[in-house]
């Protein structure tokens, strides 16, 4: 069955593509996929039918309009924090562009994430607040859940500009299994110079690592994984089995370079160049979509929709949970 | 998918997939003077609700490149209104190429007269009642206005006529090809006009801004020239991409309302408006 294997491979390696490639298909995979301004990237300078050059060109423009807001973003939060001098290091996309990452290179930006240390959350988003974000779950259970349980804020909306933003205090919630170490994020997090942090270049990928396979269902996978192959691109991967193990995600981060090498001939070390015991359905699962752009492969989804919950939370509480949202 | 359709409408080309035939034929019945694009911008999707709604009461939820995940499913009944919602929707949100306005648009010697304003203004029926004087229409719906040259793009779909307008509209052009007529949808009866043959034929080719109107069905007739700080702000609000396209979005728009004059006109009824407009187009 058709799927998202034509993305990853004209990502790979774009010189591939012949020219009667099925380009709608690989488009609207893309598009669905969040990746249209990567791919856009990707082929960028190649010999293209005119159409889908322009329709690329669109893309990245777009794509750089994107960025510029995500960093605008940035600029405000830091601007509001300032006066906090406690330290800020921006998560995922809005990282990738503001530390030049290749990961950052036409990628869609949606909310502005930040991590701050646990202790300083109440002050964070007090001043927040008063620059003009606000809340958008209004509901007092979501709301409860969110503080008691989660590794970030309820998310926040800015009045006049609509963007919102996540505020970490770490990358996995507290009721996962795995505990990261997040002094140790924030310690060695890298400056830009401006106030702001990014995460270490072994932090970053350990996080895409547990953002994918420690919390969540894998939707956006495909983009995970490719954030990761761009962030070895950048700075290899020495050290990281080390500083995956001090998380406590050794598991998720040598799968995610297994996927990662099976997809886009990734460079890792030889241990992690076959496929191991389940990543057959992971890559079935992150591979789910069709020339249409339509989800498919319910069965998969679904159960990794379940996994998402079982990871995320104890069996009891999960029951408590599900049982507070279905009577509403 | 099972079934389907690909058009380019002006610049914009698009596919529509559809788990059902019907929606398919009306589309190459109503488009079937419009060219196929060599690659669609777009992708729509008509899909059942649930594996049984293809069949039992069957429901059509419109998706594609671009969704509104609060939008409410059609009946297969409604599968013409459900394709060009969708369009519509994929152009709204994702076209990046031009800057949207919600406009109404038609052309005389290469001049556009641009009509904006609320759904209910009048935009579609204006338009048609111009168009059947003469002028050329570029659309009832989008002006497309390219941040490069300033010049409006084309984007002649099918006419939405709605409730009282579909009787108005078709006494103006009573040869024109329609679509059927689709009785209680969420905005009422609506019918689709296929626009005239000069409107389809030179789909290609742009015109230059010369006038901007914002018109209010209902009241006595008035005239009042609205600033360009006015119109700014109103086309901000009038345009679906404007934030998206950042720069070249603001660069676009201060530039179309420095150019060109606007006036807002309160109107009682189409004949009396097409009086003030080809006044105001005399003396612009």
């Amino acid at each position: 069955m058709a799927d998202a294997l034509i993305l990853a491979r004209a990502l790979a390696d774009p010189q591939s593509l012949a020219l009667d490639t099925d380009w709608i298909g690989l488009i609207t995979t893309a598009r669905a996929e969040q990746l249209l301004g990567t791919l856009a990237y990707r082929l960028d300078g190649l010999p293209l039918p005119e159409d889908v050059a322009l329709l690329l060109a669109d893309a990245r423009a777009s794509a750089e309009n994107g960025r510029r807001a995500a960093l605008w973003e940035a600029e405000m939060a830091r601007r509001a924090l300032a006066p906090l001098d406690c330290p800020v290091v921006l998560l995922k996309g809005t990282a990738f562009v503001a530390a030049g990452s290749l990961a950052g290179r036409g990628r869609s930006i949606g909310d502005c994430d930040i991590l701050v240390p646990r202790a300083a959350l109440d002050r964070v988003e007090a001043a927040l607040l008063a620059a003009g974000w606000e809340w958008v779950k209004p509901d007092p259970y979501d709301d409860a859940y969110y503080r008691r349980w989660m590794h970030e804020l309820p998310p926040l909306i800015h009045r006049t500009r609509d963007r919102m933003i996540d505020v970490h205090h770490t990358i996995l919630p507290p009721t996962a299994r795995i505990t990261p170490d997040a002094a140790a994020l924030l310690a060695d997090a890298e400056p830009l110079g401006n106030g702001l942090s990014v995460l270490s270049p072994r932090d970053l990928i350990v996080h895409a690592a547990a953002h994918l396979f420690a919390d969540g269902d894998l939707a956006g996978g495909l983009r995970n994984l490719w954030d990761i192959h761009c962030l070895i691109d950048d700075h290899g991967s020495d050290g990281l089995a080390a500083r995956a193990a001090h998380h406590g995600l050794t598991r998720e981060t040598a799968r995610a370079l297994r996927l990662c090498h099976r997809l886009f001939d990734t460079p890792v070390a030889p241990e992690h160049r076959d496929l191991r015991g389940g990543d057959a359905l992971y890559l079935r699962r992150v591979l789910a979509r069709d020339d249409w752009g339509r989800p498919i492969r319910p069965a998969t989804r679904f159960a990794f929709y379940v996994r998402s919950h079982w990871l995320r939370m104890p069996p009891a509480m999960l029951a408590r949970h599900l049982w507070t949202k279905w009577r509403r | 998918m099972r079934h389907q359709f690909t058009v380019r409408i002006g610049p914009i080309g698009f596919r529509v997939g559809s788990d059902w035939a019907a929606p398919i034929a009306a589309l190459q019945d109503l488009y079937r003077y419009y060219p196929s694009p060599n690659l669609p911008d777009f992708t729509v999707r008509l899909e059942a609700t649930h594996w049984w709604r293809r069949w039992l009461r069957p429901s059509i939820r419109i998706g594609g490149d671009y969704m509104l995940p609060e939008a409410a499913p059609l009946p297969l009944g409604f599968g013409l209104l459900a394709a060009e919602m969708a369009m519509n929707l994929q152009l709204a949100l994702g076209g990046r190429r031009y800057l949207l306005l919600h406009a109404a648009c038609v052309a005389r010697d290469g001049e556009a007269l641009l009509l904006t304003g609320e759904s209910g203004a009048g935009k579609s029926t204006l338009a048609t009642l111009l168009a059947a004087r003469g002028w050329r229409f570029l659309s009832d719906e989008f002006a497309l206005i390219d941040p490069e040259t300033g010049l409006v793009h084309p984007f002649p779909r099918l006419i939405s006529l709605k409730n009282a307008a579909i009787a108005t509209a078709i006494a103006a052009r009573p040869d024109a090809k329609l679509g059927p007529l689709l009785v209680g949808t969420p905005k009422g009866d609506i019918r689709h006009m296929v626009p005239d043959a000069l409107a389809v034929g030179a789909m290609d080719e742009p015109a230059r801004p010369a006038l901007l109107l914002y018109p209010r069905h209902g009241f006595a007739a008035e005239k009042r020239g609205v600033p360009p700080a006015e119109s700014f702000v109103r086309l901000t609000q009038a345009s679906t991409n404007y934030v998206a396209m950042g720069e070249a979005g603001f660069t676009a728009l201060t530039r179309l309302v420095r150019a060109v004059p606007a006036q807002a006109i309160d109107y009682p009824d189409g004949a009396t408006a097409i009086d003030q407009v080809e006044a105001l187009w005399r003396t612009r």
